[in-house]
């Protein structure tokens, strides 16, 4: 909507045109373009090495196993609570959804640290675990609820404001035709809210990948074991290995890339659905 | 089937939303709920389809108690007030939606089910529109969708929730003949919300009217305007 009186003159238009591609050049894609090529600067061969040698391949199926457990856990608490949120009247209503954005505000240091004095050796239930032989902190346990923290809010904010515009009205129409709850579910709210559903799970799962903060507090950064891409990328860049640390921070970016164009893709393909929620 | 509805009270937080309601339909009567709007009529359709369970009182579809039913065992048809057309469904998928969502045992088989949608279509006159999509049909197309979806399951008690109030006056009396045709054809006891007096008297048998979570007075449309039995009955039909 351009309204008349609003319209600028042709000058101002190609200056904030020109500032915005600028900004976004040099803050966007000149930091992308040096990771790539500080990766490939040794060439194919060195890339190659860096990203298969022992300890990046453990800190890739790492990362991949803590994606792989928390994202799901995530999608499912986040439907969970975008439908109570959205499709139910209680008390309390507002304090769960500032909750729930929560680990939004929360430095990343203090969630990471939050588990380490729950569960570590000094930590409440420090004692308990260690008569029980069970690890938490410095092992998988304490990534994925480092990451799973951090990456919950993604699934349900994405989802509270849509569930909240549909109603309940589709979900009723299901229930006086036959269906039962769980058929309502499957067959009526979950194609209903599939878009926001899809781009929740795909930011939630680029953040579970990326996460580095939270998951540093935990990790104890043994290599091989315990360190995620991230953690594996800083360690090679102290160690003053430039080419591997940008070559696994390349793989990194190059997820962002592919989250991004799942994204426009996805956005491309429901415009229609899109349009018709906005 | 007849419906007794006996001593009904429900209320939303602090608000009594009906308040003591006792009526009984008669087997194939169509009955109109009349009354402006937060009289509770909304609610004690809803209370019928069961989407809502009264604090007090109870329904009875003929000598069946179905007080505490859930939706799905009611034997009901219910059209909603915007239609709730699922969708991403075509629209013979969602009028096979009540058919598809049945036990396996039960389920007719597929050809079974596309005959019945073909003959649901033709019932609600949009015959060869299976293929499309609600958001490619018109305000009274959709809402004959939504009436052939409330029908697939051959129900005896048909609900509808201000079945016309998003229509303009000429696809509204329309869909009013078509509504009351398919009534009588099929032998539906049918109840139907509205706040629409003139549609009420013209298209029921008789009128509920309703204030504040009570019954005022339930009689044929030319008894009421005949002899309205209260003040509120009087000012309303002004």
């Amino acid at each position: 909507m351009t309204a008349a009186g609003l319209r600028e003159p042709p000058a101002a238009k190609a200056l904030l045109i020109a500032a915005a591609v600028i900004y976004i050049a040099v803050m966007l894609l000149l930091p992308l373009g040096a990771v790539l090529y500080e990766a490939l600067r040794q060439g194919w061969n060195a890339w190659v090495s860096a990203v298969t040698d022992s300890d990046a391949r453990e800190s890739i199926k790492l990362t991949l196993i803590v994606a792989a457990i928390s994202v799901p856990l995530n999608t499912i608490f986040g439907i969970a609570a975008a439908w109570a949120v959205a499709k139910f009247q209680f008390r309390g209503k507002t304090a769960l959804i500032a909750l729930i954005e929560l680990p939004f505000s929360v430095s990343p240091v203090v969630s990471g640290l939050v588990f380490v004095l729950l569960f570590g050796a000094q930590g409440w239930f420090g004692p308990w675990l260690e008569r029980h032989d069970i690890r938490i902190i410095f092992a998988l346990p304490g990534l994925v609820l480092a990451t799973l923290f951090v990456t919950f809010p993604f699934v349900a904010r994405q989802l509270i404001p849509l569930m909240s515009a549909q109603g309940s009205a589709d979900e009723e129409a299901a229930l006086t035709l036959g269906a039962s709850g769980w058929q309502a579910f499957w067959r009526v709210t979950l194609p209903n809210i599939r878009f926001g559903l899809l781009y929740g799970v795909l930011l939630c799962n680029a953040r579970a990948m990326g996460e580095f903060g939270a998951v540093s507090v935990v990790s104890g950064h043994i290599r091989g074991e315990t360190n995620t891409m991230p953690l594996q990328v800083e360690a090679l860049y102290n160690d003053y290995d430039f080419v591997a640390a940008f070559a696994v921070a390349s793989l990194l970016a190059l997820l962002a890339l592919v989250t991004l164009a799942l994204k426009s893709a996805l956005e491309w393909r429901y415009r229609e659905e899109l349009a018709a929620i906005h | 089937m007849s419906i007794r509805v006996e001593r009904v009270s429900k209320s939303f937080s602090a608000y009594p939303a009906l308040g003591d309601v006792s009526l009984t339909v008669r087997d194939g009567e169509f009955v109109a709920l009349l009354g402006p709007s937060g009289s509770g009529k909304t609610t004690l359709l809803r209370i019928l389809a069961g989407l809502e369970v009264p604090e007090a009182g109870k329904v009875w579809f003929g000598e069946r108690d179905v007080t505490r039913d859930k939706p799905a065992s009611r034997g009901i048809g219910f059209v909603f007030q915007h239609y709730a057309l699922f969708g991403h469904m075509t629209v013979a998928r969602n009028i096979a939606f009540g058919l598809d969502v049945m036990r396996r045992g039960s389920r007719p088989p597929k050809r079974d089910i596309a005959a019945r949608v073909h003959q649901l279509l033709e019932l609600v006159q949009l015959p060869g529109l299976g293929n499309r999509y609600p958001s490619q049909l018109s305000g009274g197309q959709r809402q004959r969708v939504a009436l052939a979806r409330a029908l697939a399951r051959n129900p005896r008690i048909l609900l509808l929730d201000e079945p016309f109030g998003a229509l303009d006056a000429k696809v509204r009396r329309e869909l009013r003949v078509a509504l009351r045709q398919i009534h009588d054809e099929l032998g539906l006891t049918s109840i139907f919300v509205t706040h629409d007096q003139e549609e009420a008297f013209a298209l029921a048998d008789r009128v509920a009217l309703l204030n504040q979570g009570r019954v005022e007075q339930f009689d044929a449309p030319a008894e009421i305007a005949a002899n309205p039995a209260s003040a509120f009955v009087t000012s309303f039909l002004e």
